[in-house]
Order: structure tokens, then C-alpha cells, then sequence
């Protein structure tokens, strides 16, 4: 930014601090300097009028609660002024321990969606004297899967509590439909965001894969068009939408084999296999049925499911397809 | 958000000032570039111009006044600029988002300290932790995440099992721990791995039985970090190529695996042609054979081969009956 403009905006934070009183655009213009100046031309005016809109929208950009008022009835229109209570960051102080968990945590968003705000956070917390320091921290290299266009819309979305339309495109379908949401949050789980809110279509509570929107999603109407309900938790609607209830599942592997599948199996003992082989009888569990029937098909002629009937089907299903990939069958 | 220029240098001078309040006895200009995550001479622009702001008046008395002593600068008039500017709503969501989640992660930091900044933050931040539309989770229950912080805290050399999905194995290794990373929802631990002599990536999901050595994590000069900006799996450029055509189902290989090429494709429909390459075909077969006829294989035809007969191989122990309702 230009050292000037830089410049005019500290100056202008500084008069409207220090200001009980509300000061008009004019004694701005004629008090902070760096204005287009009055000379009484209309282009002046104009040029002055252009500027101080700008420097007003970038202020409450930032987050400066610029207020506006008459400080009597006599003033002719209104001025501007800053309430201090409002601007400063009200006190706070942290011991060297709490202050090591900061610094640890905002590293979770180093280059990842938050980071630029991680960092101004970190700056005002310096700048109300506490001593973040980071070296202390184990050497730690937190990264969240940054490249997901979708996430901007969506996050500024549920923040502002704006109503959010986009194209989804299921994995089962040929193309994208048209959904429009209240978004209540933006979660990131195993790896991967999803946006949960309430589907205004189906009029239920859904979760959507950031990935799986198509294009820019649509930011609609004003802010604060709704309210999420009191007491969700983002992460525990993800979780309870993508894992299903826990299945027991009972496979035979034969001896040496599926070293994987057997890091999280409880063994059964041994049982023949008809042909005098003694296999390993192992008990898993899963909340994601067809994931693990992707990994027992994958394991081929080393490992039979026993039990349940649906997830033996769906191992048979995948072999049969797979059976035919050859040509030969 | 992602703070652009002007809104990252507006927010450093307005919160230079209050910094130096706090630090009445003065900061060295390399200590307070570093805690504004800005080069020394950007740092002095800065002070530049605040120098050349102030009150109304704009006469000596008015503006900003510093005082520089060797190294060392510290304000002498402030013009009413003494705190910082409270927190944004995206500042806050970052914050508190991050300490919540630091709370669900065991071994990474005390406890009781994460619970306590959390509770000073959310007061501080006022209005603007009312709003949280942001979660992040993260696998807690990774038993060796402790145990691998334990040993880079101490810098200790750690002796594990680690199970190799790539050959469906499980191995025993001492390694020199250098760091911990957290990369799309997975912890992996980098270290040197003195059996393979090497460089190394543990996800701890995979890593079993894992205990901190006496001796010192010593990782010879050679270790150096990966650039992990990629993700974590490095392409293996001399390793023979695999040609699938992914159907859709199927299609998240291409953002988990290190790809080369590709291409939409319309059989199958919606479909995408990518080449990987991988010295370990019995990998390549595994990868296949889980995605369930989801992935057709082009080259090399070995592979579909493969796949097939152990396909057959399976459905024979099934039984006929079973292969028929299979179908």
C-alpha cells in the first residue's frame, strides 16, 4: 500500500481515538492530512468524497468500529468518532504455558486457509505485551489441504450467516444439481473439508464435500438471514454422516497373510479350510462397510469372509468384476 | 481472510505502537521483525512513518514519538495509540478453532494451559467468538502421537514396528526422530531411519509398539527435511509407468497418489486416464483390486492379468453357488 494512504489512515485512527466528540467529513478534510484539499472546485470535492469512502470501507474492514452521530442537536449532519472501549483489545494476560499453547495452536494454520488471520491474531496478542514464544515448540509441520476453492464462499458464508446456493455432484451422479443451503460451518475431517448446514430443499441438516461443488459457490441476501441451532457441533454432524453404526465382521485368513488386516483384528483361533490348511480366524470391526469390502477383495484368494452375509456378498461382487478384467472369463 | 498487503501493514501500524507500550524498557529492531514476521528494514519503513503521524496539531508535542538507543527502540509518546485493535471475527475464528483443537490432541501441549488461553482468548475476543463456523478434527486416538512427542521433546532415538501397506508388511526399525507433521488429516512422524539409511515418512496410524531409546536422536548431517508442499508421497520418475482409466468412483487416486498425466475420458463416463509409476507392482495390484473394477488397467497388461487370476482364485473358494449370487 502506498506509504501515504498508510499514512492518512494511522492519522485518521489517531484524531477519531482521540475524540470524544464527533467530527465531521469537513474538519477531517481540513484537520488530517493527506486529503484532497478545498479549493472549491467540484473536482475536489469529489476527489476528497472518493477517498474518504474508501479509507472509511478499508477501516471497517479491519475491523475499526467507526461509529457515526451529531454530538448535538444543533450540528447540522453527521460526524464520525471511535469509541475507545470498543477498538482496544480489552486486557489480557497469559503465562508462558498458555502462552506456548497460542503460538503452538495457530501453527495448525501455517499456509492453510486461516493463516493470514492466525498471524494478524498473533500480531495483536504481541502487541498487547505477551510473549508468544514459538521457538520453544516441538518441531511440529501441521499442513490442512489448502486447495479447495469452494472453502472462501463457504466459510464467509457461515460466518456471516448468509444463505449459500451451489451445483453438487454426487459420486453416483452423471451431473451437478443445484442446492441452496444456510450454512452453519465448514469442517475439517480425516483430511478433508465438508460443509454442514441445513439443505433447504430436503428442509434436513446435510453434509456436503467441498470438493464435490462445482464452480464458485453463490453467497445470497443479507447477513444474519438465520441462526444454526443452539449447541451444534460441526465435527460430530460430519462424523455421524460419513461412519454409520459399528459391524462386526468375521474373515479366515490364511497363515502369514493380510499383515494389515490383522493390525486391528481380534484373533478367533484356528479353523480348517477342508484342504488340511489350519487359517486364522480374525474378527474385525468397521463403521465403513464398503470400505473394508474394498480392502478384504483386494487381499484376492488370502482371505474369505465368514460373516455377514452382506459384506461376503459385497466382497463376492467386487471379485466377480474383478474376475473379468482380463477378458478371460 | 487471507490478508492481503494493505490490510497486513495496517494492522502492524496499528499494533507497533501498543507493542512497544507494553515493552517500556525497549526491543531490539531484529526481535520485534521477527515478532511481526517482517524483514528489519520493513520493520524501520514502519517506524518511519508512524513518526510521522500523531495528533491534530501534527506539531512536536503531537505526534509519535521514538527513541532509539543502539539496537534497541522504544516509544516515548504514543498520541493515544495504546492497545491494539481488538480482534476480527476470522482472527478469533483462528484462534479459538486452533485451541479447540489443540484441546483434542493429547501429548501436544498441557492440557490444563490450553483449556485456561482458551477461556482468556474467548473473553478478549468478546463478540467475535460468537461465532465459530469453523471445526477442525483431528485423529486423537493415535496412541504413539505421546510417545513420538516425548521422544522429539527429549530428543531420544526410537525403536518401532512399522507396517509397510505398499508390500502388506510389517517391519522393525530404529529411527532418529527430526519432526512431526500433520498433512491432510494423517500425523506422520519424519525421521532417519537407520536401516534403510535414509530419510523416512511413519504415518502413526501404521506405526505399532513404539518406544523412546536411551540414546540420542542423532540424525546424520545428509538427513534433510522433506518439502512436503506436494503432499507426502514422492514421485518415483524411473519406476515403470502404470496407465488405469478411472471410473468416477474411483477418481480420488488421482489427488492422493503423486499422478503424472491426466485426462478426462469418456469410457467410462466421467471417467479419468492417469499414469502412475511405482516400482512395486504388488502395490499397483492392491491399489486395482480395492477399487473394485472401478479402475481399468491399460498398461501394463500383467497387471490386469494378475488381478484377474487372483480374482478367480478368490471366487473359487467362495463357491460355485457364492459366484452365482455374487452376480
Amino acid at each position: 500500500m502506498a506509504a501515504k494512504r498508510a499514512e492518512r489512515l494511522v492519522n485518521l485512527v489517531i484524531a477519531l481515538l482521540g475524540t470524544r466528540q464527533y467530527v465531521t467529513a469537513a474538519r477531517i478534510r481540513a484537520t488530517v492530512p493527506g486529503y484532497e484539499q478545498d479549493d472549491g472546485s467540484e473536482r475536489a470535492d469529489e476527489a476528497f468524497k472518493r477517498m474518504f469512502e474508501r479509507d472509511k470501507a478499508e477501516l471497517r474492514e479491519m475491523g475499526v468500529p467507526l461509529e457515526t452521530g451529531r454530538t448535538s442537536a444543533f450540528d447540522t449532519e453527521d460526524g464520525y468518532r471511535i469509541a475507545r472501549a470498543e477498538y482496544e483489545l480489552p486486557e489480557i494476560t497469559l503465562t508462558g504455558e498458555e502462552a506456548a499453547a497460542v503460538g503452538l495452536a495457530l501453527r495448525l494454520w501455517e499456509s492453510a486457509q486461516l493463516a493470514g488471520a492466525a498471524h494478524s491474531a498473533l500480531v495483536k496478542l504481541k502487541a498487547a505485551g505477551i510473549d508468544v514464544d514459538t521457538s520453544r515448540a516441538i518441531p511440529l509441520q501441521p499442513r490442512l489441504d489448502a486447495g479447495e476453492p469452494a472453502f472462501e464462499a463457504c466459510y464467509a458464508a457461515a460466518r456471516d450467516r448468509r444463505l449459500l446456493e451451489f451445483d453438487y455432484r454426487r459420486p453416483d451422479e452423471d451431473t451437478p444439481a443445484r442446492r441452496h443451503v444456510q450454512p452453519w460451518g465448514v469442517v475439517a475431517w480425516h483430511g478433508r473439508w465438508y460443509l454442514v448446514g441445513l439443505d433447504l430443499d430436503r428442509q434436513a441438516p446435510r453434509v456436503f464435500r467441498l470438493s464435490r461443488v462445482v464452480g464458485a459457490p453463490a453467497v445470497k441476501g443479507a447477513p444474519g438471514a438465520f441462526e444454526p441451532p443452539a449447541d451444534v457441533d460441526l465435527a460430530s454432524v460430519v462424523a455421524g454422516q460419513v461412519t454409520g453404526e459399528e459391524q462386526l465382521v468375521v474373515v479366515r485368513a490364511r497363515p502369514g497373510t493380510a499383515v494389515g488386516l490383522r493390525r486391528h483384528a481380534i484373533p478367533l483361533g484356528g479353523a480348517d479350510d477342508g484342504s488340511g490348511t489350519v487359517e486364522d480366524r480374525l474378527e474385525l470391526r468397521t463403521t465403513e462397510p464398503q470400505a473394508l469390502a474394498d480392502q478384504l477383495a483386494a487381499y484376492g484368494p488370502d482371505v474369505v469372509v465368514e460373516s455377514p452375509r452382506e459384506i461376503r456378498d459385497a466382497v463376492i461382487t467386487r471379485l466377480t468384476r474383478l474376475a473379468a478384467m482380463d477378458g478371460a472369463a | 481472510m487471507t490478508a492481503s498487503g494493505t490490510a497486513d501493514r495496517m494492522t502492524r501500524l496499528l499494533a507497533l505502537v501498543p507493542y512497544l507500550t507494553a515493552r517500556p524498557q525497549g526491543v531490539p529492531l531484529a526481535e520485534a521483525a521477527r515478532d511481526f514476521g517482517v524483514p528489519e528494514r520493513q520493520l524501520r519503513r514502519d517506524l518511519d512513518l508512524l513518526w510521522m503521524c500523531g495528533l491534530p496539531g501534527y506539531g512536536p508535542g503531537d505526534l509519535i514519538d521514538l527513541a532509539f538507543e543502539g539496537d534497541r527502540v522504544r516509544v516515548t509518546f504514543t498520541a493515544g495509540m495504546v492497545r491494539p485493535l481488538r480482534l476480527t471475527t476470522d482472527e478469533a475464528v483462528a484462534l479459538i478453532v486452533a485451541l479447540r483443537t489443540l484441546l483434542e490432541l493429547p501429548g501436544l501441549a498441557e492440557g490444563e494451559a490450553v483449556s485456561r488461553a482458551l477461556a482468556k482468548v474467548s473473553a478478549a475476543a468478546g463478540h467475535a467468538a460468537e461465532v465459530t463456523p469453523v471445526a477442525l478434527s483431528v485423529d486423537a486416538r493415535e496412541q504413539a502421537l505421546a510417545v513420538v512427542r516425548e521422544a522429539l521433546e527429549r530428543r531420544r532415538a526410537l525403536h518401532l514396528h512399522y507396517y509397510v501397506p505398499t508390500r502388506d508388511e510389517r517391519t522393525e526399525r530404529t529411527v532418529d526422530p527430526m519432526r512431526l507433521l500433520f498433512v491432510d488429516g494423517h500425523w506422520y512422524l519424519e525421521a532417519w531411519c537407520r536401516r534403510a539409511e535414509g530419510v523416512r515418512l511413519f504415518r502413526l496410524d501404521r506405526v505399532d509398539d513404539v518406544v523412546v531409546l536411551d540414546e540420542p536422536a542423532a540424525p546424520p548431517p545428509q538427513a534433510t527435511e522433506r518439502d512436503i508442499d506436494n503432499g507426502v508421497y514422492q514421485p518415483e520418475p524411473d519406476a515403470p509407468v502404470v496407465r488405469l482409466r478411472l471410473a468416477r468412483p474411483a477418481r480420488w487416486v488421482a489427488d492422493y497418489y503423486p499422478v503424472e498425466q491426466a485426462t478426462p475420458v469418456e469410457d467410462p463416463p466421467g471417467g479419468l486416464a492417469v499414469v502412475l509409476r511405482t516400482a512395486e507392482l504388488a502395490w499397483a495390484r492392491r491399489l486395482v483390486a480395492s477399487l473394485g473394477g472401478a479402475a481399468v488397467v491399460d498398461e501394463p497388461p500383467e497387471l490386469a492379468a494378475q488381478v484377474a487370476v487372483d480374482a478367480r482364485a478368490a471366487l473359487a473358494r467362495y463357491g460355485g453357488d457364492e459366484q452365482h449370487r455374487g452376480r
